[in-house]
């Protein structure tokens, strides 16, 4: 499968079984889109009569560029078949029941009152409750016990505020570094914060055993202190941005996300974006709201043409600002062409229900943390382990493959078939697909690619 | 290839013989956390 696509002067042609990437003149680009249809003889015909006036086209070149056309195809570069259908559920099946990630919910409390939050200001439509360090380090030797190989072991601290319940974060890092080596494993730490309680303790302990960072911040001080704000009332800018400034600033500006939140209120996200570039964050990540179609937050069609277009803005503004050397680095455009994933990883899914899943302060396993608070969706929990096999099987199965409406979808092996809680909140099943999020990802790896293609040609 | 300029890319299709290992990281882990984004996470295969 081929996708072809024109932006900001250049003509990108992507074959989406290999992962080659073309950046094409418009003669080449024309022939490559008519090259399945037409034979040899037509598209010459057709692009004499078309560019017939440059100087550049000559039938003799046109019969060399589809030559060119011809030994990519050859080489597995365009046009390569789509034979990762059939790999796709026995790498899930291959990997049996390992347990790799976990988000911990250690606080399903919050000490701001945003009124988006899609985990109901972090009650996650239920009570309030802080982990106790007990449930944490189950939870821990859960992971651990059902790891088999992996090494790498990732635990988000999550809520809620995770900062609400900061004692026994630290204890819980402290318990799985002085049993990680014995059991030949790596635990990667995050932790996701909206900021009010960040102190020096947390800088200082953050630093030394986070591996990442995530702090929320929506952009402008007008936008933020619109959503984000305390049961008072108040916004949070001017409390935290002094916060995350001094944090990132002590961990030398690596390992952490600026991530936000862009709503109906803001479809020109990218002030926000550009907001955060200006106060001298450069690792910035802002997402689309996840709400019913009826919160007055929610993106309109209209405003998904909007976000469309600054996804646009975005991209050239990001080359312009790397040129200037004032550049930063936008969470969705980050794509290694040469050292990216593997095509096990880009049709396996996300994993969650199977690699990765979400702990409730009070023990409970779900697939991730997007179906916390679902009943339907409880996988199990900490001590007996996940007993809803049925449940698990239908995440397992789950795969770039098995939704219908991406068969044909050009992004598949981008985006591994989507999220299945945005899925499942726009279908009613995690087999079907959430059509704005994909409309969206769509153009943030066009434009991801287009930067690709903009460096290449810098060199 | 004057008309074609090809970007240096990973061969999907050739990732397919040794990949697998598992140990990159969950792609929600990093950032989104309301997204599936699985072509920005690096590779961490030791013997790729």
């Amino acid at each position: 499968m081929v996708h072809q696509y024109k932006l900001n002067g250049y003509n990108i042609v992507l074959d989406t079984c290999s992962g080659a990437v073309h950046v094409v003149d418009e003669v080449a680009y024309d022939m490559i889109a008519a090259f399945k249809e037409k034979t040899e003889e037509e598209i010459v015909v057709e692009m004499l009569e078309k560019y017939g006036d440059r100087e550049d086209v000559t039938e003799e070149d046109l019969h060399l560029c589809m030559e060119d056309i011809r030994t990519l195809v050859k080489m597995g570069k365009l046009y390569t078949e789509d034979t990762f259908e059939d790999m796709a559920g026995k790498f899930k099946e291959r990997s049996g029941n390992v347990v790799k990630a976990l988000c911990l919910h250690v606080a399903h409390t919050c000490n701001l009152n945003c009124s988006y939050c899609f985990a109901s200001q972090g009650k996650y439509h239920g009570d309030r409750a802080l982990m106790s360090f007990e449930v944490g380090k189950r939870a821990l030797d859960f992971l651990i016990e059902n790891s088999g190989k992996r090494r790498n072991l990732e635990v988000d601290f999550f809520g809620g505020e995770p900062l609400m319940n900061w004692d026994v974060v630290k204890q819980l890092v402290q318990y799985a570094r002085s049993v990680e080596k014995e059991h030949n494993k790596n635990f990667r730490f995050t932790l996701t914060t909206n900021g009010m309680l960040i102190d020096e303790d947390v800088i200082e302990f953050a630093n030394k055993e986070m591996s990442n960072v995530v702090l929320s911040l929506d952009g402008r001080k007008e936008i933020n202190d619109l959503k984000r704000v305390d049961y008072a009332g108040n916004g949070s800018y001017d409390r935290i941005v002094p916060k995350f400034k001094q944090l990132v600033e002590s961990r030398g500006g690596q390992g952490y996300y600026m991530r936000g939140t862009f709503t109906h209120a803001n479809p020109d996200f990218t002030e926000d974006v550009f907001h955060m570039a200006d106060l001298g964050f450069t690792e910035l990540s802002m997402e689309p709201v996840v709400s019913s179609p009826d919160d007055p937050a929610a993106l309109t069609p209209e405003d998904l043409e909007i976000v469309k277009e600054h996804y646009e803005i975005l991209a050239k503004e990001m080359i312009k600002r790397k040129k200037e050397g004032r550049g930063f680095t936008f969470y969705h455009y980050m794509l290694d062409l040469t050292e990216g994933p593997c095509v096990y990883k880009r049709i396996s899914g996300c994993g969650s229900g199977t690699e990765y899943m979400a702990v409730t302060p009070w023990g409970d396993l779900y697939p991730c943390h997007q179906f916390v608070g679902d009943e339907a969706y409880k996988l199990g929990d900490i001590w007996q382990g996940v007993t809803n096999d049925a449940l698990r099987e239908e995440f397992r199965s789950c795969n770039a493959y098995a939704r219908p409406d991406c068969k044909d979808c050009w992004a598949k092996l981008y985006c591994s078939g989507g999220c299945a809680a945005n899925a499942y909140h726009a279908s009613g099943s995690i087999r079907g697909i959430y059509e704005p999020g994909c409309e969206l990802f769509k153009k943030r790896i066009e434009c991801a690619i287009m930067i690709k293609a903009a460096e290449d040609a810098e060199k | 290839m004057e008309r074609i300029k090809t970007l240096e890319t990973r061969d999907l299709c050739e990732s397919a013989k040794n990949g697998g290992c598992g140990e990159c990281q969950t792609s929600c882990q990093s950032a989104c956390k309301t997204s599936c984004g699985v072509a920005n996470q690096q590779c961490e295969n030791t013997e790729k």
